[in-house]
Order: C-alpha cells, then structure tokens, then sequence
C-alpha cells in the first residue's frame, strides 16, 4: 500500500478498482473461514445445503433486480409480486403443475409490463411507478386472499412440490434452478445486443437513444423480466412451504437491493455484475445464518446488522470510487 | 397524431398546469361533497375531528418529506424513525412527559443528521442513504423495546393524543402550527430560498456559493425530527408504544400526499398547503372506502392508482 511505485497513483486506483469489484468476494471467503472455525454446527452438510437453499429464493429476485439497476432503474413492487406469485402459485397448484407455474409467471410478467410501459413511454421515476405497484400488488393478493385470511394449501400428493422440496444429489431443486437463471442471465447480460443496451441506458441514456438503440423496448422488457423473476421466486417458494404465504416479501425489495449494491452494482446505473450478485445474496444469507448459531442474539439485530451492512458497503464504494476518479 | 395534438395542446397544457395547482383542493372538495351526500354519519364535528386527528401524523411527516423531496431528495427511513420515537417513550416517561418526548425528538434529529451527512457529504444517493435507516432504524427500535408492546398509562402524555385545547384537538393543532412554520421557512427565510435553489439546480447553487451541504443536511434533520414528533404523537393517540407497528409504510403515504399536494420530485419546488391537503386526501380517501364497506385490498389499489395518476399529471407540466 506504502506509495513508492513510480505511478503510485495509478496503482492505488486500479486496487480500489479490483476492491471496489472484489470486495464482497473477500469478505464473504473470510466471513466463511471465520464461521467454519467459530461455530461447530456452522460447517455441517446439513447447515451449508439449507444456507444455499434459503438463498435461492432472494437469489432469483435480486437477478432481476440487478437488470433492472445496471440500467439506471429500480423495482420497488418485486417484494410484493413475489408474495403474489406465492399465492399464485399455491391457488393455481389444484389444477396441476402449468397453471401452478404459469399463472403466477402471467400475472407478474403483466405487473412487471405495466411498470415498464409507464416508465419507458412517459418518463416517470422508476422508484414512484413500482411504489405503487408494490401497493397494487399486495391489494391484489389481500383481495384474492379475502384479505389474507384464507392460506391457499398445495395438496402433498401434488408434483408441483418438488419444484421446492426435490433433492438431486442432495441439494435442493431451487438451487439448481437459480444456478440456470443465473447462468442465462449472465449470457443475456454479457453476450447480447440486449444486454449491451441495458449497459448503455445505464451509463448515458441519451447517448444511448441518440446512438438508437432501442430505450423504450429494453425497458419494458427490462421490468417484465424482474417482475416474471419474482414471481417465480414466489412459485419456488410456495412449492418449498406447501402454501400461498400471504404476509411474506414484506421489505424483500429493500434485501434485493442491499444484496445487489453489495455485490458491487452501481446505484448510478452502467455497471454491475451477475456473479457480484450471487455472492451478496451468499453474504446476506451467511449474515443470517451467523445470526441464528450465535442463537442468544435478538433475532432483530438481523435488521440493524443488514442495515449496517448496506450502509458499510455503499460507503466503502463510495469512497473507493472517489479515490479512482481522483 | 402529432399534428391532432399540437393544435390542442395549448387547452391541454393549460388544463393540466390547473390541476397540478389546484388539483388536490379540487380532489378534497369533491370527495367531501361526495361524503356529505353518499355517507351516513359523516357531516358530524365528531367525524371531522376525526378525519382530521387521523390526518395530522401523515401531514407532519410529509411537511418534512416535502422539503426533502424540494431538495430533489427522497426520505425513506421516516417510518422507521417514528419506531425509533415510539420505542424509546415508555424508557422514559419516568422521568416525565417532557423527557420523554425531548428524548424521541432528539433520536429523530439524529437519525436525520446521519442520512443528511451520508447525503450532503458523502455524496450518496438519498434512496440509498435512507434505505439503510429503513432497514436498520426498525430492527433497532425493536431491539429498545425487546420486540414488546408496552402499555402507556401517564395521563399528561397521554392527553397529546386524546386531549383538546380551546375545543380543537393536541394533535390537530401541532399539525397545523408545524405546517404554518414550513409554509413560513419555505416562503420568508433565506433557508427556504436556498432549499429551492439547491432542489432546482445544485450545480448552479454550488457555484453560485450556496451552503448546499448545510441545506442538505438541515433538511434531512427536519424530516427526521418531524418524523419523530408523528411517532411520539401517535404513540400517545394509541395509549401504547408499538414499534413493530408504528409508522409502517408512512414512507409511501408522505411521499404521495407531497406528490399528490403538486411537489415535483424532481426537486426545486415545495408546496406547504398542497401536502397539507395532500395529507387531507389520503385520509379522506381511506375513510371513504372504510365507511362504504370496501376492503383494505381496495383502499391500496387505489392509493396505488392516486400516485400514478398524481405523478403522471406533474410530470406534463414539468416536461412542457
């Protein structure tokens, strides 16, 4: 760190850079390594299989949450699609696995549409649009419930449970899947023309309409896709629970956005990453799961610790991002 | 089409610049009339100290968020912050009711100090600032009141909630005299002019030699502290400090009655008696949908419909 390089400065900048991009990756090894020594039920198969698997389902919305952010936009309404995606999914399950899958997928897609095609055609701010999709959804899903009082049960005998509740190899079917999703939304982001405009929204979006590419489109597309990704977040976790949770996703939006700015997504819009991503939502999930070994702790230091978390990192990317521009 | 609406849009422009001033007055009176002649038991002095109680918290967190969101900012963390108010009353009504408010009020003001020196100095987005204190400050309050509801039973505090002055209620009066100071600061004080410039073009203010960065975080300590204020009244309305409850999605209410009251979020502009009405129509919407039967799933989609119609029509004027 001492500067006696001859481009000292150049060489501090370009170490913030790789921390700036790498910071979650070294804390989530060492919060790992420091776990696996101080608690002895930490490194059992059976601790890491349910530390993954509770991950997976905040894993699949934040994909879409990074999407959605890369391009200089956020989605407030994802933590109350996935609640309504749940209980979709759940309502749908009693007539067989499409419906069970598909409606939900439908009904959130739509969601996600409408708050696209209103940011994108008449330049309202993505945060108060999906506010009030984040309303309309949760009155959606209190109307279908008679006000969250009727828990739709996905019969057991139902195929549909193994979406959430199926092993191979031992590790649950959620993980798998987010590890696909993850994997075609790393090609969708870095491999196409698609993904190269969600970059260019982010990082100049005039530049990018005067350079045609196609603004409007990539922005619906954009939110139909985080809407669809947590709806099905939703799907995944009504097979894991056998039901329609009504009072889940409560505050999920704010997870997902905590867990995409760890993973080193500017808020700014124009950069980020999908691997990044994964490792917040590792990171969160092992906060978590630190939190219920140590067991004596007030399960509300989860908050204050998340919290405090967020607020660390944004203002470690912060200062590193002034140190480089310096 | 383009040419169709180019003719028209001078009728259009106009009628939409109308209803982003005078909108939500409009909005008001109609929903009353409506009430007046559709609702059983509504045209009561009972029921307007009611309507108006029930109004007065949301009103003194939205005159913070308005001057925040002039500021072309955004406060996320004000229901958390009444949580924060709320937990901390019963720790010290022991010491007397002025204690414990004086406590709650100065959590409030730090809180905002902390998202307006996160805001100001450290260059983070307002979203993200207070993001933190909404994740974090509701945890914390929990974490004060060992996750309990505690029953309050001192009677002086208790009488801000419930009790009358010359006829009018506490809280209805606090109400209106803190929305008379904001409307005061925004309109007479330098500090007014500065926020609106600052909301305007911030560049512009930096260079012009504006104290940018105290206007930042002075705002940040109003909002926080109003927020405070809402906590500890609404906490003395209920006899019974409940943080896991109180202040819930107030971000969103604050937030519409000061877009609903014909503030832009995009900053530079603040309209005191428009988010006092602002305030008035949220409630009045609720009450009319709750005297007429309809269902909380309702009450929400419609709040949901308000804002978009609410931030669609601001956003004609200020792309004109």
């Amino acid at each position: 760190m001492s500067a006696t390089t001859t481009e000292p400065a150049a060489r501090n900048a370009a170490f913030a850079g790789v921390l700036q991009r790498q910071g979650a990756a070294v804390v989530l090894v060492l919060g790992l390594a420091a776990s696996w020594f101080a608690f002895p039920h930490f490194g059992t198969a059976d601790n890491l299989r349910s530390l993954v698997l509770q991950g997976s389902f905040l894993a699949v919305i934040a994909l879409g949450m990074t999407f959605v952010i890369i391009s200089g936009g956020i989605d407030l309404s994802v933590g109350s699609n996935y609640a309504l995606g749940g209980v979709l999914a759940a309502y749908g399950a009693q007539y067989g696995l499409v419906v069970a899958i598909l409606l939900p997928l439908a009904v959130c897609s739509l969601i996600g549409l409408v708050n696209g095609v209103l940011i994108a055609r008449t330049g309202m701010a993505p945060f108060i649009v999906t506010l009030a999709s984040l309303l309309f959804a949760r009155g959606l899903l209190l109307a279908l419930t008679s006000e969250g009082a009727t828990t739709y049960k996905v019969d057991p005998g139902s195929a549909f449970l193994w979406l959430g509740q199926g092993t191979i190899f031992g590790i649950g079917v959620p993980v798998y899947l987010t590890l696909v999703l993850f994997a075609l939304g790393g090609l969708l982001l870095r491999r196409t023309r698609f993904g190269q405009s969600v970059f260019a929204i982010g990082g100049a979006e005039q530049s990018a309409l005067l350079m045609g590419l196609p603004v409007a489109r990539t922005k619906i597309s954009l939110y139909t896709l985080s809407g669809a990704l947590a709806g099905f977040a939703g799907v995944l976790t009504a097979a894991y629970l056998q039901s329609g949770v009504t009072v889940i996703g409560v505050g999920t939006e704010l997870d997902a956005i905590s867990v995409v700015v760890i993973g080193g997504t500017l808020l700014t819009g124009g950069a980020g990453t999908i691997i990044g991503t994964l490792v917040g939502v590792l990171l969160r999930t092992l906060i978590q799961n630190v939190i219920n070994q140590i067991g004596t702790l007030d399960s509300n230091y989860q908050t204050v610790v998340s919290g405090a978390f967020l607020l660390v990192v944004v203002v470690i990317q912060r200062l590193l991002a002034r140190s480089r521009t310096r | 089409m383009s040419s169709a609406t180019l003719t028209k849009t001078p009728d259009r422009a106009k009628v939409t610049a109308w209803l982003q001033n005078y909108g939500v007055y409009l909005a008001v009176v109609v929903l009353l009339l409506f009430n007046i002649v559709f609702t059983e038991n509504f045209l009561s002095a009972a029921n307007f100290r009611t309507q108006l109680v029930q109004a007065a918290p949301v009103c003194i967190v939205a005159l913070g968020m308005a001057l925040v969101i002039g500021t072309e900012g955004i406060d996320l963390s004000v229901g958390s912050v009444m949580s924060i108010a709320a937990a901390l009353i019963p720790l010290y009504l022991g010491a007397g009711p002025l204690m414990a408010i004086v406590v709650a009020v100065i959590a409030g003001v730090v809180s905002g100090l902390f998202s307006g020196y996160l805001v100001a100095y450290l260059g983070i987005q307002p979203i993200i600032a207070t993001l933190a204190l909404l994740v974090g400050g509701r945890g914390l309050a929990l974490v004060i009141a060992h996750g309990q509801l505690v029953q309050l039973h001192n009677q002086d505090f208790l009488e801000l909630g419930t009790g009358d002055f010359l006829g009018v209620p506490i809280m209805v009066i606090v109400a209106g005299v803190l929305a008379v100071l904001a409307g005061l600061v925004v309109q007479r004080t330098t500090f007014g002019r500065h926020l609106v410039a600052v909301g305007g073009n911030r560049a512009a203010s930096t260079l012009a030699g504006l104290p940018v960065k105290r206007v930042l975080i002075s705002v940040y300590v109003i909002s926080g502290a109003l927020a405070a204020v809402a906590g500890v009244l609404a906490t003395s309305r209920l006899a019974a400090s409940d943080p896991s409850d109180v202040g819930l999605l107030m971000e969103l209410s604050a937030i519409t009655a000061v877009v609903v009251g014909g503030t832009p979020l995009t900053g530079g502009r603040v309209r005191v008696l428009g988010t006092v009405f602002g305030a008035l129509l949220m409630q009045l919407v609720q009450a009319t949908l709750i005297k007429h039967n309809l269902p909380d799933s309702t009450a929400q989609m419609v709040q949901a419909a308000i804002i978009v119609v609410a931030v669609y029509v601001a956003r004609e004027r200020s792309s004109r």
